[in-house]
């Protein structure tokens, strides 16, 4: 069966004034793929999920979804784009139930259809409370309802677990597995590399507006394990790293360790998406991440 | 004509819940209501009280709401949210620019009953109404695409607001004030319903300055629109 294209970005540009945000991307996303865009801030990607969906036309290059250009026929595609920004755009003193009855109403989606989305988000016994005193996470999953509200065949995800508890992105995680599962193409921003490893079936690391790596997360992490090395935690608490170039000499010490009965665990130490990265960049994927968390701390609902 | 119904609904419901914004559609009628009935001097025109709010309610009610109304969806990013529904701008004016017409005008039928029109008088009553309500409204929608935060709005709306409730006004005391309240609406609005009250026909001047104000307003709106744009 023939794999279908059904996001194609081809030389996008932009520029904002005299600066470059974005240059030359190209990249190509299967129909029913979560693909990731990982990059600290600043790098470009809200400004490429913005070209996307038809926000901003690119200074140079084109966005095909699903063979339609989003230069020109942004408008028809809407009906098909689910979007959940980092700004979530809610009518706050209306409640969550009465958020998602007005974009059912646009999208002519039945109104049970708001029942069982709410449902799934676990929102549904806070229906009735302004969204005013939802908390961040259960904004991000109102968001996340809305996105899906009317069943569209893409979905872009602009850091869908920023700054959120552990337990509501697993809940977030869950989610944004099983719309994959129901046939949704996910184009998901995030900083977050164990996000990026456990959802996407590709990554593309994004460093000052240019793709310096794409590929499988797992074949990534691979092609940068230069140093083969092994990681043996003690039952003392201790961690050792050993590099296996010297394979003999490598052998003894694991050999040593062994014997005298101190291993509790012993792991291949690949490189993760975060080194990947910094080796790639010299940045982190956390850079101005901290501040950023600070920034929007101070006035969070949690 | 779903889309702005629809708008029509959540701007209703919305502004049930916002105290800020619904206090202005109440505010100037629940005052003359009261001091008609509680204020009575000996030689004070009949429905004073009436006329002076009345002229209020159209040059401050419109003009704030509507740039609340718009400025805060900017500001919130609503107004993408809708975009991406595919809700068109002109369908989105329509809803939320209806709500503020209708609600304003039910002000105005207040207004009227409260001073005593009944019949055709009541309908001419509110036909000066309704054209004061558009004018205003058109400068406070252009504020509201103009501006991208609300705090902006306000800074705009405020001292403009200002000037056409209480240029009418204080244009009864003073000749100089009286010159330049006479290229304002609201001004022309006092004199309309000054007219009706004394039956004497309007002047021409009347309508032909209230009109010229509406294409301003409808003129710097599209400006605000083609600049700045909804969304």
């Amino acid at each position: 069966m023939a794999i279908k294209t059904a996001i194609d970005i081809r030389r996008v540009t932009q520029y904002f004034g005299e600066q470059k945000v974005l240059a030359d991307i190209t990249l190509s996303v299967e129909k029913g793929e979560i693909i990731g865009l990982l990059g600290p801030s600043g790098a470009g990607k809200t400004t490429l999920i913005k070209i996307m969906t038809g926000q901003l036309v690119p200074s140079a290059g084109s966005v095909m979804l699903d063979g339609h250009d989003m230069a020109e026929a942004k408008q028809e595609m809407y009906r098909n784009i689910g979007m959940m920004m980092d700004d979530l755009g809610f009518y706050e003193r209306l409640s969550g139930y009465d958020n998602l009855k007005i974009f059912a109403g646009f999208y002519d989606v039945p109104e049970a259809r708001v029942r069982e989305v709410l449902e799934q988000v676990g929102l549904y016994r806070y229906r009735k409370s302004p969204v005013q005193k939802f908390s961040k996470g259960m904004k991000n999953r109102l968001a996340l309802s809305r996105a899906v509200l009317h069943r569209p065949a893409f979905l872009f995800l602009d850091e869908p677990t920023a700054g959120l508890d552990p337990a509501t992105t697993l809940q977030i995680h869950k989610m944004i597995g099983q719309m994959q599962k129901d046939g949704v193409t996910i184009f998901l921003t995030t900083h977050n590399m164990v996000e990026a490893e456990k959802l996407c079936k590709h990554v593309a690391l994004l460093h000052d507006g240019s793709i310096v790596e794409y590929g499988e997360p797992q074949a990534i992490n691979r092609k940068y394990n230069y140093r083969n090395r092994l990681k043996i935690h003690l039952y003392s608490g201790e961690d050792i790293e050993l590099e296996l170039q010297n394979a003999k000499e490598a052998a003894k010490t694991v050999f040593e360790y062994l014997q005298s009965g101190q291993i509790e665990t012993i792991h291949s130490a690949e490189p993760d998406l975060e080194s990947v990265f910094l080796e790639l960049t010299g940045r982190s994927l956390q850079e101005g991440r901290q501040d950023a968390e600070e920034d929007w701390s101070f006035g969070k609902a949690d | 004509m779903k889309n702005t119904i629809i708008i029509y609904r959540k701007q209703l419901k919305d502004t049930g819940k916002n105290m800020a914004l619904w206090i202005q559609f109440v505010m100037f009628p629940v005052m003359a209501a009261i001091m008609e009935n509680s204020i009575r001097v000996e030689g004070m025109p009949e429905h004073f009280f009436v006329g002076m709010f009345t002229v209020m309610h159209v040059g401050m009610a419109p003009l704030t709401v509507s740039a609340a109304i718009i400025s805060e969806e900017k500001e919130k990013n609503t107004l993408r949210m809708l975009r991406f529904a595919n809700v068109k701008p002109l369908e989105y004016l329509c809803g939320t620019g209806g709500f503020v017409f209708t609600a304003c005008m039910a002000g105005g039928v207040a207004f009227g009953f409260l001073g005593g029109y009944m019949g055709e008088k009541l309908l001419l009553f509110c036909l000066i109404m309704a054209a004061g309500i558009l004018a205003s409204m058109l400068f406070g929608a252009a504020i509201g695409v103009w501006s991208r935060t609300q705090i902006a709005a306000t800074a705009v709306v405020t001292p403009m607001m200002m000037v056409f409730a209480f240029l009418p006004m204080l244009a009864m005391f003073n000749q100089t004030i009286e010159k330049i309240a006479d290229i304002a609406y609201s001004q022309h609005i006092q004199l309309l319903l000054n007219s009706l009250n004394a039956g004497t026909p309007a002047e021409a001047k009347n309508v032909i300055v209230i009109a010229a104000n509406v294409m301003i307003a409808a003129v710097l709106f599209g400006i605000a629109y083609r600049r700045r744009g909804l969304m």
